[in-house]
């Protein structure tokens, strides 16, 4: 069974042996509404923990992505480009971005586990 | 769900309902408003196909009271280059108020009630409603005197089954026609009826009484037509009709020619030349303006937002975004906004800049959606 981390900037990655799956969360797919465009990394892009990782659009504006933790991208969601809704229908299920190679796998131990996430977003609203 | 931090925002009279009714409520022009209900391409799609109830009580609505018609009409035209003397009882027509130097100080509606000689309604932006107001105070002549109507709601009921659903309650509403308006009755409450609206569909914006609004609302929203919609679809919904956005497509700097809506100057009013920034307007005329407002069509499916660069096919900043987005019924990124006038023809291969992501697109007429309009017909 995978874990899975989430970030203060509304992003979840699940790690299965050195291979994290990334996405936004349930939550922060309601708060943007419908999502129209999503723009992905590239496959052997190195991405940098809190760096920019890609763009969600929703009708309203458009919102960064960042990256929960530093590696090489190994493979993303190309269903995402013909269909972007699926953020909104499984944000954290088929609505996955990327998957990324973890470079420096304690950066994990700065993440929120579900329960401190979801205490975080209380504390948001 | 209600945004945290709303206490210093203004109450529309619908606010209650709103909250009732799960709406993600927003701030907007000083206002709480509802940005959504369902979501934003539900309420747009629901509004195309069937029909929606908005709130737009922000919005300024006024009266210049004078004599009579002649009297008020001629105190706004002095701002306003509408043809409007002429203006039938029951019709309204769209036009601008108008700084020295020919820029927009506000688009709006004006109204001639069919019932009293001497009123002019007219329907600022929300945004605008003391700038429009000093602005108008400033050439009322004596005994004339404009009116804001801070008691009374605005809804529009907009989409092609509006008339339907309204007609149930108001049957005259199936007599009025595109930019005609009327006192009139809905189940009991004494409301001023106009056939307009802003989202490129027919439809209708209901002026009533505050203490009414709410039962009014709920009335039409118990038809099974009808849904509620908020900002953020009637936003898209005016995009695809080519509506232009106070603040976003047209400002005090923006000159009515420039931003297309020429058809809006009564011809009249061209040869007497007699309004406020008429040297600009007429030299414009004439010469043809430096920039144009224009339409996008976009390749992809990224959107290009407001604030965009408009780049040649040689990479020269040729103008700006001012409105875009996704357009839910055309099924692709739109936008509107400027080029300077040797691009504006349509057609004309352009690149949308925003940081780093490049855009090709074309120049297209901004009026992405074929209106819904139910006209008069001729003669009739």
């Amino acid at each position: 069974m995978a874990d899975i981390y989430y970030t203060k900037e509304h992003e979840w990655i699940s790690v299965d042996g050195e291979v994290g799956t990334v996405g936004i969360t349930k939550h922060a797919a309601e708060q943007l509404g419908d999502i129209v465009f999503v723009e992905l990394p590239e496959v052997g892009a190195q991405l940098e923990q809190g760096g920019e990782a890609g763009v969600v659009e929703s009708v309203k504006a458009a919102s960064d992505m960042y990256a929960p933790v530093s590696g090489e991208v190994v493979e993303v969601n190309e269903e995402l480009e013909g269909e972007p809704g699926k953020v909104n229908e499984d944000p954290e299920g088929a609505g996955w971005f990327f998957k990324v190679k973890l470079s420096n796998p304690d950066e994990l131990n700065e993440l929120m586990d579900k329960a401190a996430y979801e205490a975080f977003v209380a504390s948001e609203a | 769900m209600a945004a945290a931090g709303n206490d210093n925002l203004k109450k529309t009279p619908l606010f209650a309902l709103h909250e009732r009714l799960g709406a993600r409520m927003v701030p907007f022009a000083g206002y709480a408003m509802p940005v959504q209900f369902d979501g934003i391409i539900a309420e747009h799609q629901h509004t195309r196909e069937s029909a929606s109830l908005f709130d737009v009580s922000h919005m300024g609505q006024a009266s210049i009271i004078g004599p009579d018609w002649q009297t008020v009409a001629a105190a706004m035209e002095r701002l306003n280059p509408a043809a409007l003397l002429k203006l039938k009882p029951g019709h309204m027509r769209y036009g601008f108020l108008l700084n020295d130097e020919g820029g927009i100080i506000d688009d709006l509606m004006v109204t001639r009630p069919p019932h009293e000689d001497g009123r002019l309604m007219v329907v600022f932006n929300a945004s605008r409603k003391e700038v429009d107001a000093e602005a108008l105070k400033a050439v009322l002549p004596e005994g004339v005197e404009l009116f804001m109507h801070e008691d009374r709601a605005l809804l529009a009921l907009q989409g092609p089954k509006a008339e339907a659903a309204l007609a149930r309650h108001c049957p005259e509403a199936a007599e009025l026609y595109f930019m005609e308006a009327m006192p009139a009755e809905i189940a009991g409450i004494d409301v001023f009826l106009s056939r307009s609206g802003y989202t490129g569909e027919d439809g209708f914006e209901i002026s009533v009484p505050a203490e009414r609004a709410e039962e009014l609302a709920e009335l039409l929203l118990n038809e099974p037509e009808v849904k509620p919609a908020g900002l953020g679809a009637r936003d898209t919904l005016r995009l695809e009709a080519g509506l232009c956005l106070y603040g976003n497509d047209i400002d005090e700097t923006t000159s009515p020619v420039e931003a297309a809506l020429t058809w809006a100057i009564g011809k009249r009013r061209r040869e007497a030349g007699d309004f406020s920034g008429a040297e600009r307007i007429l030299k414009e005329l004439e010469q043809g303006p430096a920039r144009k407002r224009v339409g996008f069509a976009i390749q992809g499916r990224a959107p290009a937002r407001a604030g965009a660069e408009v780049l040649s096919e040689t990479g020269e900043v040729i103008g700006q975004v001012t409105s875009g987005g996704f357009g839910p019924t055309v099924g692709a990124p739109i936008a509107m906004g400027y080029v300077q006038t040797e691009y504006a023809e349509k057609g004309t291969p352009v690149t949308l800049r925003a940081g780093r992501r490049e855009m090709a697109a074309s120049v297209a007429s901004p009026t992405f959606v074929k209106p819904g309009y139910k006209r008069r017909p001729k003669g009739g």
